[in-house]
């Protein structure tokens, strides 16, 4: 529980504070004496203790413990500050309303330093499109821990607590003693805020260094920065004043490391630009990479993974290796574009996810105390509040008679006042509440990514033969809407002998560490897989040429920790976790079964064939029957009769009316179909090796809300894309 | 496949060379291979699925036949299906063979399993697989030949390997030429695999009876002792279990020269199921039992209570396995032994001695125990099992 654990070192403090020292005075009287055997000045008294007593400032205790936060090590650092920047710009942006438009541009600032060096000094610049920031909210939200917009309503978004950014100032404050650099122009034609601040760990509040105003928004000089970005920005791509009419620009100094390959920001990026197809955002990396095998190899989720994580990167393709922002096998070539020094992750879709709603919490996810403490608000609100009025104003999916149902089973009429609740009623509410017959929360405060750009940014980002993808309705947790999204991608050229990769997001914002503590891991290595004909060692994630995705949205995502690494493991979650993947595991069970069908078939067909040949011969030279014709003969039915089980079996036994198209009733999957035909192919390899691989996407569920944005991915709508898969395979049958 | 033949020599029936009744053998299994293939042939163009009927060699198919007291093949058969894939590559396999034999009956020549293998041994067109890889899958398709065909392997031009050995007071003719077995050195002579009647006559026989004996090695300690001579008999041995010419010949001494067949083999469990064969036949050669099988032969021993009788020292001794065991207990359920008193007992006796013996034991009495005293006695008594 995020909320509690963010809230406690204060609470904590005081509390423990408050009954030591009333312990003490309790004592005081009695303890004179044994105080008074003590030698003097050796042992603390209670007076001495109580003199160092006091406060601890949230900030004093991230920045003890900031590896909470995400900032364990410098290589980690330097991903954090970049993923909660590019977190809130793109809440910002999609709250505004505005297409998100994102830069990311890291600059080493000791380029010389020797290459055996652990880290360095990296300027991490953040620049969005986004609304800007009023001026007298700088200093709050830059400088500030538990400080935000987030924090204290239910609504899908991406941040939460409010810890982030601020946490990546204090960091680069800490490693470098450089403040935080804001340019901030909160509206269009009126100059930006340029303002820097420091942190003061001991107040939780920043102190304002410089504060000017500037015209230089977007920043300028970030466009001469690599020949990229001067090719970028003199085609008005990069950091245009166009795009950039109102927006807010972060830059950090901070000790740290750049590297490539798990847990990097070229990976989060990506993976972002996978979940976040509306999204258009250019990455200007470094010029120096670090060394990669060192220490920091165990600081990326290796637990539990072991020699995985190698394979896993080798899995997605050498081109990852050159390529920074291609990890996972790489956008395919249009959808990437490289420019020396820049990398840039275009847009897919030219519409913002649909706006999510804030709204109540749901009675069933309410504890006695917040519902205590609710009342005492709203009784302070409004001293004629009537519990009626209380139960629908504050919940959500209470409605009128419900209200009236309620108040009457805690023996209250319904214009009994708030203040009338005593704490035993209170209590007795609480209780109905849980069992109370109430609508599960409203869930279009849910943005889900959608199974068509699911499995759009499964192919982009992964070379595999088949792709499904399922979206799960929406379900409560602690009162809590969620809504698990999950895809796989199987075969084609991921590597066959490793477990498989889970890819996992929460609100859109990929998660990359803490793989084996998160829910969706444990689903993962929860689900039998074993009935989808893969092979799975005990307890562990299956092992086969496998890509699992798992989305997760909700009003409040619950992490492990304040890094925000690891989703919770409650078993409601888990358990629609488990449901989405068998949804996407029963489709690949299918489709590994057809496929193996058309293998056997295939090769019986093969058998017969070598053998009609001798079998003619021998019966020619046995009774002179012509063996050119008896081969003809033979070849046709071995043809008809491999042809005829193609049709005729299917593993439950229907009718399979066109082979390998049995996913006709299914929503979800993407074949590519070359793959496909290599696996039922009769004839030499070398036949068909020159195929390109085409993709083609089948009758594909669309949601309600992700509906109109479907299109861009694909560019065509699924009709005739049926046709296309329909007519390939045919010619397959024929063949 | 090796050659292409042509039609004109396809229909080469005609051309065969030889004596009257092997050349009329000869055009009858032609015919019947002509059959097979023509009714492959017929189903293809007829568009039905090409398959051969082959009596099924197994246990489930082998009949005790207690009138006759031999084991004899049921009437069952298996469908031998081209298109299927666990019987498409033994289909061509047996079409294979079908041709190699109909090459081998044109050319007059007999050839070995193992040549037959070998003929037919190619890779197939356009692949790296073989036709054959080893001997072991050639032979049974020959012998499923033979059944199908109904034909005796002889006829098919095929022979095994020459094992087993004889001599004794006998003259014989073998493809023409006399041989007096009585004057054959310490060799003996090696039966061969063929020893039907057009092969091998039987010109003078002077002997009482024949004694078989399991190996080589027994052999020569009777054959040296010149036991044949002294006792008036042939002598023969089987080299472990009899191949069917050696079989097919004691059954020959057997029905044409009346004589009794007397075997000597070890007491194990492998002794009495060697005797078992050359009594009733076995099962996967149950469809030539009416040639092979000889229900009168008899066992003369070694017997389980010969340890107790012939006082021999416990250096004879070898102890029973768990497979021994099981396999004793096999063979006292066999139909001709479970009603017989005295064989339920011999086994019994096996079975509570708790180890058996080898005839070759018996030299640690005297090195011609065996030959001198302890068959001549046994023989004197009659004291065999039958």
């Amino acid at each position: 529980m995020t909320m509690a654990a963010a809230a406690r070192p204060k609470r904590a403090k005081t509390k423990s504070g408050g009954t030591k020292k009333a312990r003490a005075d309790a004592a005081s009287t009695d303890d004179a004496r044994v105080k008074g055997d003590a030698p003097e000045g050796t042992r603390a008294t209670a007076e001495s203790m109580a003199a160092k007593q006091r406060d601890i400032s949230v900030s004093e205790f991230f920045a003890k413990n900031r590896h909470l936060l995400g900032f364990d090590n410098p290589r980690k650092a330097l991903l954090t500050t970049v993923k909660e920047a590019v977190d809130n710009s793109l809440d910002a942006c999609e709250e505004a309303g505005i297409l998100p438009e994102i830069s990311v541009i890291i600059e080493d600032l000791e380029p010389s330093r020797p290459a055996s060096a652990k880290s360095g000094k990296y300027r991490v610049t953040i620049v969005d499109n986004g609304p800007g920031i009023v001026r007298k909210q700088v200093e709050h939200i830059f400088g500030r821990l538990l400080y935000g917009s987030k924090f204290h309503r239910l609504k899908m978004s991406r941040g939460q607590q409010g810890i982030g950014i601020s946490a990546a100032g204090m960091y680069g404050l800490l490693t470098t003693g450089r403040p935080m650099v804001i340019h901030t122009k909160p509206k269009g034609g009126q100059p930006a805020h340029h303002i820097e601040l420091a942190m003061n760990t001991k107040t939780n509040r920043a102190e304002v260094t410089v504060d000017v105003e500037t015209d230089d928004f977007p920043p300028a000089r970030f466009a001469t920065l690599t020949p990229g970005t001067r090719t970028l920005a003199s085609r008005g791509e990069f950091l245009s004043e166009g795009t950039h009419a109102t927006g807010t620009s972060v830059s950090i100094e901070l000790e740290g490391r750049y590297q490539r390959g798990r847990g990097s920001v070229d990976e989060f990026l990506e993976l972002t630009a996978i979940a976040n197809p509306h999204a258009r955002i250019v990455f200007v990396p470094p010029s120096k990479v670090s060394a990669s095998e060192d220490d920091d190899a165990s600081l990326l989720e290796t637990r539990g993974r072991g020699k995985n994580t190698a394979k896993e990167s080798e899995a997605s393709g050498d081109e990852a290796a050159r390529t920074p922002p291609t990890i996972a096998g790489g956008f395919s070539a249009a959808k990437t574009e490289e420019y020396e020094g820049a990398f840039v992750f275009p847009r897919g879709v030219e519409e913002l996810p649909p706006e999510t709603k804030e709204i109540q919490p749901h009675p069933k996810g309410v504890e006695l105390g917040i519902l205590l403490q609710m009342l005492k608000d709203a009784e302070q609100e409004r001293d004629s509040y009537t519990l009626y009025n209380f139960l629908q104003d504050k919940f959500s999916r209470v409605s009128p008679s419900a209200a009236g149902d309620l108040c009457k089973s805690i023996g209250l009429s319904s214009r009994a006042r708030v203040s009338d609740v005593d704490h035993a009623k209170a209590e007795k509410l609480f209780k109905v509440l849980q069992d109370a017959k109430l609508p599960p929360p409203p869930t279009d405060c849910l943005a889900p990514i959608g199974v068509r750009q699911m499995l759009a940014g499964m192919l982009k980002g992964v070379r595999a033969e088949f792709y499904a993808a399922s979206s799960r309705n929406a379900e409560v947790y602690r009162g809590r809407p969620f809504l698990i999204e999950a895809a796989i991608a199987y075969g084609g050229s991921l590597a066959k002998d490793d477990s498989c990769r889970v890819i996992r997001f929460a609100n859109r914002v990929p998660l990359l560490f803490q793989q084996s503590a998160c829910s969706s891991f444990k689903a993962v290595a929860e689900t039998n897989w074993k009935n989808y004909d893969l092979q799975q060692p005990r307890g562990a994630v299956p092992v086969g040429p496998l890509v699992v995705m798992i989305h997760m949205a909700s009003v409040w995502v619950p992490f492990t920790s304040e890094s925000k690494e690891a989703i919770a493991d409650y078993d409601e979650i888990r358990k629609e976790m488990k449901l989405a993947l068998m949804e996407c595991g029963r489709k690949l069970g299918t489709y590994l079964r057809k496929r193996a069908k058309m293998r056997r078939e295939g090769e019986r067909r093969d058998v017969f064939e070598r053998y009609i040949g001798e079998i003619a011969q021998a019966i020619e030279a046995i009774n002179g029957t012509d063996a050119k014709e008896l081969y003809d003969v033979l070849l046709a039915q071995a043809k008809s009769k491999t042809a005829v089980a193609d049709q005729v079996l299917d593993d439950e036994g229907r009718v399979v009316r066109d082979a390998g198209a049995g996913f006709d009733d299914d929503d979800g999957v993407i074949v590519v179909d070359d793959s496909l035909a290599d696996s039922a192919r009769v004839t030499p390899p070398s036949a068909s090796d020159d195929s390109e691989s085409k993709p083609v996407a089948k009758g594909t569920k669309r949601r309600a809300s992700a509906g109109e944005s479907d299109e861009g991915l694909f560019g065509e709508s699924p009709a005739p894309k049926r046709r296309t898969v329909k007519k390939v395979l045919k010619k397959k049958a024929s063949r | 496949m090796a050659k292409k033949t042509s039609k004109a020599s396809g229909r080469a029936g005609g051309t065969t060379s030889g004596r009257a009744s092997t050349k009329a053998r000869d055009v009858a299994t032609l015919d019947k291979l002509r059959t097979l293939a023509d009714n492959v042939a017929k189903r293809a163009f007829k568009g039905v699925d090409p398959s051969l009927e082959i009596p099924t060699r197994s246990r489930s198919n082998t009949i005790w036949d207690k009138k006759r007291r031999i084991l004899q093949m049921g009437g069952s058969t298996q469908e031998r299906q081209l298109f299927n894939l666990n019987q498409a590559k033994q289909f061509m396999q047996t079409m294979l063979h079908a041709s190699t034999i109909k090459d081998l009956i044109e050319a007059d020549k007999t050839s070995s399993l193992r040549g037959v293998f070998y003929k037919a041994k190619h890779t197939v067109a356009g692949t790296k697989e073989n036709t054959f890889d080893r001997q072991e899958e050639s032979d049974p398709i020959l012998e499923d030949l033979e059944v199908s065909l109904g034909s005796l392997r002889e006829e098919l031009h095929i022979f095994a390997e020459s094992r087993g050995g004889l001599i004794g007071n006998l003259t014989i003719i073998d493809k023409g030429d006399e041989i007096d077995c009585r004057r054959l050195g310490s060799s003996g002579l090696q039966v061969p695999s063929i020893v039907e009647p057009d092969v091998i006559q039987f010109k003078k026989c002077e002997a009482d009876f024949v004694l078989h004996v399991e190996k080589g090695t027994v052999w020569n300690r009777f054959n040296e002792d010149r036991f044949w001579e002294k006792n008036n008999c042939i002598l023969t041995h089987g080299a472990g279990q009899p191949p069917r010419g050696v079989r097919r010949l004691l059954q020959r001494f057997n029905q044409e020269l009346k004589l009794p067949i007397i075997c000597l083999l070890d007491c194990d469990p492998w002794g009495h199921y060697i005797y078992s064969v050359i009594k009733q036949g076995s099962i996967s050669l149950a469809f030539e039992s009416t040639r092979l099988a000889i229900p009168e032969a008899k066992f003369l021993g070694i017997r389980a209570k010969d340890y107790d009788e012939c006082d021999l020292p416990d250096a004879v001794k070898i102890d029973l396995t768990d497979t021994d065991i099981k396999r004793a207990k096999e063979i006292a359920a066999y139909p001709w032994f479970e009603s017989h008193k005295g064989w339920q007992r011999e086994i019994d006796r096996l079975l509570k001695n708790g180890f058996k013996m080898e005839v070759e034991a018996m030299i640690v009495k005297d090195i011609s125990y065996v030959t001198e005293t302890y068959v001549p006695e046994r023989l004197r008594a009659k004291d065999w099992l039958e």
